[in-house]
């Protein structure tokens, strides 16, 4: 065997380990294994690259202290970075990763274009597209993570609206010309797309609601994967050509399957119709809200034969899950029955709330889903939303002016009483008024999710 | 290799001679995407997307080729080069070892 063969049979070996890694990852009890067999398969694909790999003119790969060191400061600090995240900062992580493979994408594009200056239209037109995917995905993934973490605002307009769309189209345009007609702008057209490839990323993401952002992550991770594709079909690498495909094609029915749990289509999102250019739905002026006291909680939770918990990012900006877990097991001692809700988007990723609590050892078969515990609400005697707004307000379900109409709700406000655990007032992501926490049943209780659940762990302990 | 040349016939796109045999990986590999992600439960949702986040860093080849062949005294490509192998291993090390990390907790949980 050649070494072309021996290439081929890791690039094999590698696109078998990824179709069989993603659908091992579809299944809770191989979900591990099939993560590792990806990353096996990786390891072999990356292995043959440097072994085997020739280009046309059949050189081997070179520069080979530069490559292995850079491999090995890349694991070294990934693996310490990845290490070192808190659970709940997860998503952050996520965002940051796929903005790092953005960015290889993207330099990738310069490199190839500045060094060999192709000639040919389609050529160029693969380097420059994957170029602009892999800078937007870059960009977009750090706006992305600022905002997980607290550090970027919101911010956005009907005007911005209108300039992102004529934006992109602008980049778009430019690159078909300077594929078309490679002499007339030159190198810097290179750095004029990179450029604004990025600007584009920072203004796509800007004014799309923290709400949204599980939909962004994921529809950037897509975008990766294209850009390695785009690499893929540049250098007719068969591993690169099957790996970004498939995450391209999985990353966009992922995204798609988080739309249609919150009822809407994914041009809704990215235009952003949540942030400025919707009503504020029904107001609330006029009507007041009650609050509890932590005693009358832990009175009113063990007396109870049925509590449910529904969970919301509240609970994981608070870090309280091992705390919302003790409070679960006091409860239990006490005789009474407790579940946890979990909305599909609740908190910042689709299953964080279950990552959350399944790091806190919260039993598998305590978390329900949304359709599986709505009609035994009914019978609940206390649901407890902590830190939840948008997943659990009715507007979705009465009031079709609302920008949250139609989307699936966990139906709170059907059950005997409701406590919601709130820092204030404050809006949920969706910057909607939520008509629940005005309901009749309905009684606040204010504070840190963390320090209140100790408090009525306490509490509960000396009813 | 010479089975694959004899059968494989080329078709033009955009300029590109590109083999049949890619556009058909193309369509397969975009519906098996589909495919497997169709029927994962919710709860899996945050690992998968972290794990085929991990996956696209396959994108590092592509890095490792640019870098394998950039000539001597070609900084740009040397130090860019070089910076994107960087990036690309930490997109895969850092993703696989993230969702390793989330899965290991339903693990832990099951056994009870």
């Amino acid at each position: 065997m050649n070494n072309m063969d021996l290439l081929k049979i890791s690039y094999l070996l590698g696109s078998i380990s990824f179709i069989v890694g993603l659908k091992m990852l579809s299944s809770p009890d191989k979900a591990r294994k099939g993560n590792l067999y990806a990353a096996a398969g990786m390891l072999i694909a990356i292995i043959g690259t440097i072994l085997f790999h020739q280009n046309d003119a059949g050189e081997r790969i070179g520069n080979l202290a530069f490559i292995i060191g850079g491999i090995l400061i890349g694991t070294i600090v990934g693996y310490a970075i990845a290490m070192r995240v808190k659970m709940t900062a997860m998503p952050q992580m996520v965002s940051l990763f796929n903005g790092m493979g953005g960015a290889c994408a993207a330099l990738i594009g310069i490199v190839e274009m500045s060094t060999h200056h192709p000639t040919e239209t389609g050529e160029r037109l693969i380097i420059f597209l994957g170029l602009m995917i892999g800078s937007v995905s870059f960009s977009g993934s750090m706006i992305a993570y600022g905002k997980l973490e607290g550090k970027i605002r919101d911010y956005g307009s009907k005007v911005q609206q209108v300039f992102n769309n004529t934006f992109v189209f602008a980049i778009l345009g430019l690159i078909i010309y300077a594929s078309v007609r490679p002499d007339a702008i030159g190198d810097p057209v290179i750095w004029i797309i990179f450029g604004c490839s990025l600007l584009y990323g920072v203004l796509f993401v800007m004014p799309i609601g923290g709400a949204d952002m599980p939909v962004v992550i994921s529809l950037l991770n897509s975008f990766t994967g294209v850009a390695a594709a785009f690499g893929g079909f540049l250098y007719d690498n068969q591993v690169m050509l099957t790996g970004g495909i498939l995450v391209g094609s999985a990353g966009t029915i992922l995204t798609i399957l988080m739309c249609q749990a919150m009822n809407r289509s994914l041009w809704n999102v990215i235009v952003g119709a949540f942030s400025g250019s919707s009503g504020p739905g029904k107001s609330t002026e006029g009507l007041s809200i009650r609050e509890i006291s932590v005693t009358d909680t832990a009175i009113l939770c063990s007396y109870a034969q049925k509590v449910v918990i529904v969970p919301g990012y509240g609970l994981a900006v608070a870090q309280a899950q091992h705390v919302c877990h003790e409070f679960e097991k006091v409860l239990e001692e006490k005789g009474v029955d407790v579940e946890f809700a979990i909305h599909p988007v609740a908190g910042r990723m689709p299953g964080h709330m279950n990552v959350l609590l399944a790091e806190a050892d919260v039993p598998y078969p305590k978390l329900k889903e949304m359709e599986d515990i709505n009609p035994a609400l009914p019978n609940t005697d206390v649901v407890i939303v902590i830190g939840a707004n948008d997943v659990v307000n009715p507007a979705a379900e009465t009031d079709p002016s609302s920008p949250i109409y139609g989307m699936p709700i966990i139906k709170a406000n059907t059950a005997k009483n409701v406590i919601v655990m709130k820092r204030s007032m404050a809006k949920g992501y969706a910057g909607i008024e939520n008509e629940l926490f005005f309901d009749d049943k309905t009684r606040m209780l204010f504070g840190d999710a963390k320090a209140t659940l100790e408090k009525l762990i306490a509490e509960v302990k000396n009813v | 290799m010479t089975l694959l040349q004899e059968t494989s016939d080329f078709i033009t796109i955009f300029g590109i001679d590109t083999p049949w045999d890619v556009l058909f990986v193309i369509i397969i590999a975009a519906f098996l995407g589909v495919e497997l992600i169709s029927n994962v439960p919710a709860i899996l949702h945050t690992p998968l997307m972290s794990g085929a986040n991990a996956i696209h860093g396959v994108v590092i080849i592509g890095s490792i080729i640019v870098m394998g062949h950039a000539a001597q005294d070609n900084y740009l490509a040397l130090g860019l080069g070089f910076l994107a192998v960087i990036l690309g291993t930490l997109n895969v090390v850092g993703g696989f070892v993230v969702t390793n990390r989330m899965l290991e907790m339903f693990k832990k949980k099951e056994k009870k």
